[in-house]
């Protein structure tokens, strides 16, 4: 499936707690149309991401939405069939990446400060793991963010995420994401 | 006769993701050093050639495992509760190297520091807080 066709099914206005999208500036706008146009190459130009099959299926203003299958392989007891929590951290970690950006008026470069992880319960065998990123404050250099793993919803959490980030101006630290570089070009960088 | 190294090497032998990882270790009495050879798979970052961390992040859970295991006689391999990761300096695409200090292994609750270093072991590039439950009927 397409990455971005899924995106396109996501009401990004509705679940914001925040102003009305008219009161958004222009800019940032601009910025999480971009992010959409691009949202194919988001996760798949990240080597980790895509050997661990992550699939980003939706984003908002300041929140990404993503998708990790089970598989055989990412079994960490293999007595249990319990997806190996260092799979959880990755998706995490990730997604809170990408949830910054469209936190952003401009593309940033950006790097894990520290996160942190809880794991409240094992993932169930056979099911996919759904997650959730939000990020709820940014400053010139920090941005900070916490995200969800579970099966359904975030009622039953298998593992909780907080996480911060250093941000960098793209100019001078390459992202290293195709979708961000060229956003960063379209919106005139730096 | 098996030893702790060896229930810990047959246990990470049977692990699909420690396979996939492709992470082995070497054992000094109850010491372990955990490596992790580099792939292509495990960048986040190509335009600088850094890892991911994720992957950064995982190899240091395990490590902290496996160090517990190793200093413990846990039928089973605990497991974790938390985890902290401290960023440091970006990990190049190059072979990983870590250790795990258990800096209090209780009835019911261990806590570990692990860090993982390239090169330099003085220069680690990420280290991890874990907490494990330990209690075997947990």
């Amino acid at each position: 499936m397409d990455g971005i066709d899924v995106l396109e099914d996501v009401n990004f206005t509705s679940r914001q707690q925040g102003g009305p999208m008219n009161e958004m500036s222009e800019r940032e706008d601009l910025m999480l149309k971009m992010m959409r146009q691009n949202a194919g190459r988001i996760m798949s130009t990240v080597p980790w991401a895509q050997a661990l099959g992550f699939e980003l299926t939706g984003i908002e203003k300041g929140r990404a939405f993503a998708r990790v299958a089970w598989r055989e392989d990412l079994v960490g007891d293999p007595d249990t069939g319990v997806i190996h929590g260092g799979v959880l951290t990755a998706l995490l970690d990730n997604l809170c990446g990408v949830c910054i950006n469209t936190a952003l008026k401009k593309p940033m470069s950006m790097a894990t400060l520290d996160l942190r992880i809880d794991y409240m319960r094992p993932a169930d065998k056979g099911r996919d793991i759904l997650a959730e990123a939000e990020c709820y404050h940014v400053t010139r250099n920090v941005a900070f963010t916490h995200a969800w793993a579970y099966h359904e919803t975030r009622e039953r959490v298998i593992a909780t995420a907080a996480g911060t980030f250093a941000l960098n101006d793209i100019n001078r630290w390459a992202s290293g994401n195709e979708a961000m570089d060229l956003a960063n070009k379209m919106l005139g960088g730096g | 006769m098996t030893t702790r190294a060896d229930q810990l090497r047959a246990f990470l032998d049977r692990s699909p993701f420690a396979r996939f990882l492709g992470m082995r270790f070497e054992a000094d009495g109850d010491q372990l050093t955990a490596i992790l050879p580099f792939q292509e798979k495990f960048i986040g970052n190509r335009a600088i050639n850094a890892m991911h961390g994720g992957c950064t992040g995982a190899f240091l859970e395990l490590t902290a495992m496996a160090q517990v295991y190793l200093s413990s006689d846990l039928r089973r391999p605990p497991k974790p509760i938390n985890i902290t990761i401290d960023y440091l300096r970006s990990a190049r695409g190059e072979d990983l190297y870590a250790h795990a200090i258990v800096h209090k292994l209780g009835r019911r609750m261990a806590s570990v520091r692990a860090e993982a270093w390239q090169g330099e072991r003085d220069k680690p590039v990420t280290a991890l807080q874990a907490h494990f439950l330990v209690a075997e009927d947990g």
